[in-house]
């Protein structure tokens, strides 16, 4: 990495880069701010899936011909590149999942494994279901209990309360790095400082925050690092797990099957190591090589630059949408990103999502997935419009004037 | 059914004059706002369609073999999608409602909120009018 190439954040040029923004959608130009659920994918990504299954289309791990060894070759350099770019210590750390949803559900039935009944998990307000539902069916199985550190009306985590939650009880906090509905920035280092201090473990769900901010994991010191490809450029059906090598090897492995074993014989199975003991059955091969291209996509951009774009439009968008009554925005932590949640008094955000729409612009309603968060607001749902470093302050504007018309519409 | 006929056929006649979604819309909505409201004791559990992103409580009564509805909604246009769907099929003998196939959803081009997924339960709607339908044929 000596003589780094400079990188640069022009919005037009990267935004030439990505097909699918380039359509039409009800005879209006797509402008797609549903980036918190999916990102669209850059060409170099949609080239390799093409490429990947016209020509290199082979199993892995297991085959003497030569179509097989260069997809091994390739799947296992995508797990060097995610290692490198998200600095683990080992590539054996990396462990290609299906997703967020799968990295969290692979950490409760196996970690929770270790977990003896009366031992406790700690997760948010702020939740994803993915991030809640896990550890419920965990605290059922294995008489564990849960609990939930709760949030201030700006959608912040209450530190103080978390601080006093804890406790050698305390097995895992499990807490994502970004809300999906608020846009929340937790304070994730301070988190795991504080509960190693009682010896528990710290899984952060990253679905939010990869795509965002740079993500180094020795710095931050987690234990569990889990996201999904799909919200990061790449293809939908894979994601990886990052776990520390020591706690890894400690776990038992999740499924069982091919690729995951070392010698089967009736009586016994003895397991692979890392990261094999926890990929079983041939995995999403295109997947994972696809995945490392939308990294070799993000080390060529200037991210700190992106990220200022992006939290430029979120404020952009904000303010604009302040100056009309009735508009509240829902979420306004100091430390946010992207994404932007609103209610309108007296109007349901299906009929805003819904009009939106036939003017061409993607945006999501509804609960996002964080019902108990919805609860705490009080409110049905938000229209909720998360942005990514393609998109522009023009689009801002055109979503704005649509938002109008869908008000006077609605009144 | 002569008369569904008619009804469907003046639908039509309105669809056909709208020149872009926004219009279709802006019609729906005021279907929706037409529709009298229902109480806040009608809005029983019972009578609430299970939707995924709003709320729609169908309220039903039969009398002399005529099947006759109300409906309220918290998403207007879902209320306008419902106030369509009764308007199309209001005071109906039963066994004439369960009968008809709501063709006429996908000539308006509505039917993208037709698969089971779409937020505003359209397909749950017309399966719930049908059922209805059926309890008071049954009965
Ligand atoms: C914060 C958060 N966690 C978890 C998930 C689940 O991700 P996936 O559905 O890709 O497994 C999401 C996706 O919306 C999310 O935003």
């Amino acid at each position: 990495m000596s003589n780094t190439p400079i990188k640069t954040f022009n919005v037009r040029e990267i935004r030439e880069q990505f097909p699918a923004l380039r359509q039409q959608i009800y005879g209006k130009n797509l402008i797609y701010f549903d980036n918190g659920a999916t990102s669209q994918k850059p060409q170099v990504v949609l080239d390799a899936i093409n490429k990947f299954y016209s020509k290199e289309n082979a199993n892995i791990h297991r085959g003497v011909h030569y179509m097989s060894q260069k997809a091994t070759t390739e799947y296992e350099e995508s797990r060097k590149k995610i290692q490198r770019y998200i600095n683990a210590r080992k590539s054996e750390e990396i462990i290609f999942t299906k997703g967020t949803t799968d990295g969290i559900n692979l950490v409760a039935h196996s970690y929770g494994e270790l977990l003896k009944p009366g031992d406790e998990i700690m997760i948010s307000a702020m939740e994803h279901h993915s991030n809640i539902v896990p550890w419920q069916m965990l605290c059922m199985r294995k008489g564990l209990t849960l609990r939930v550190v709760p949030i201030n009306e700006r959608g912040e985590l209450l530190m103080d309360t978390f601080e006093q939650m804890l406790s050698k009880k305390t097995k895992l906090v499990a807490i994502t790095h970004i809300s999906n509905t608020l846009g929340t920035i937790n304070p994730v280092k301070d988190i795991i400082v504080k509960a190693h201090a009682v010896g528990a473990k710290v899984l952060i769900d990253g679905a939010q925050s990869i795509q965002h901010i740079k993500i180094d994991v020795k710095d931050l010191d987690c234990d569990f690092y889990v996201f999904s490809s799909h919200k990061v450029f790449g293809p939908t059906g894979i994601g990886v797990l990052y776990g520390k090598e020591q706690l890894l090897d400690s776990m038992p492995p999740y499924q069982g099957g091919g690729d995951m074993i070392s010698k089967v014989t009736f009586e016994r199975t003895t397991y692979n190591e890392l990261p094999f003991k926890f990929e079983a059955g041939t995995p999403h091969v295109a997947g994972g090589i696809c995945l490392g291209k939308a990294f070799d996509f993000l080390d060529s951009i200037d991210l700190k630059a992106a990220e200022e774009h992006e939290r430029f439009l979120a404020k952009y968008a904000e303010d604009t949408l302040d100056t009309f009554e009735g508009v509240k925005i829902i979420g306004e932590a100091k430390n946010k990103t992207s994404v932007v949640s609103f209610s309108v008094k007296g109007i349901h955000p299906f009929d805003i999502g819904t009009l939106l729409d036939k003017q061409g612009i993607a945006v999501r309603t509804g609960h996002h997935c964080t019902q108990p968060l919805m609860d705490f607001f009080k409110i049905l749902g938000t229209v909720r419009a998360s942005f990514a470093f393609y998109n522009t302050k023009q689009e801002i504007d055109t979503f704005v004037e649509a938002f109008e018309k869908s008000l006077n519409m609605l009144k | 059914m002569n008369d569904i006929k008619q009804r469907e056929e003046s639908i039509l006649a309105e669809f056909e004059m709208f020149d872009d979604w926004m219009e279709k819309y802006e019609y729906i909505i005021d279907l929706g706002k037409e529709l009298p409201l229902l109480s806040d004791d009608e809005k029983t559990n019972e009578r609430l369609i299970e939707g995924c992103q709003s709320r729609v409580w169908l309220n039903t009564k039969c009398t002399d073999n005529v099947i006759e509805f109300t409906a309220d909604a918290d998403a207007i246009i879902t209320k306008g999608i419902i106030a369509l769907l009764i308007n199309l099929v209001n005071k109906l003998k039963p066994q004439d409602l369960v009968a008809y196939d709501f063709g006429i959803i996908k000539e308006i081009g509505l039917q993208e909120h037709l698969s089971p997924t779409r937020s505003n339960g359209l397909n749950g709607m017309i399966l719930r009018l049908k059922n209805e339908a059926l309890k008071h044929c049954i009965s």
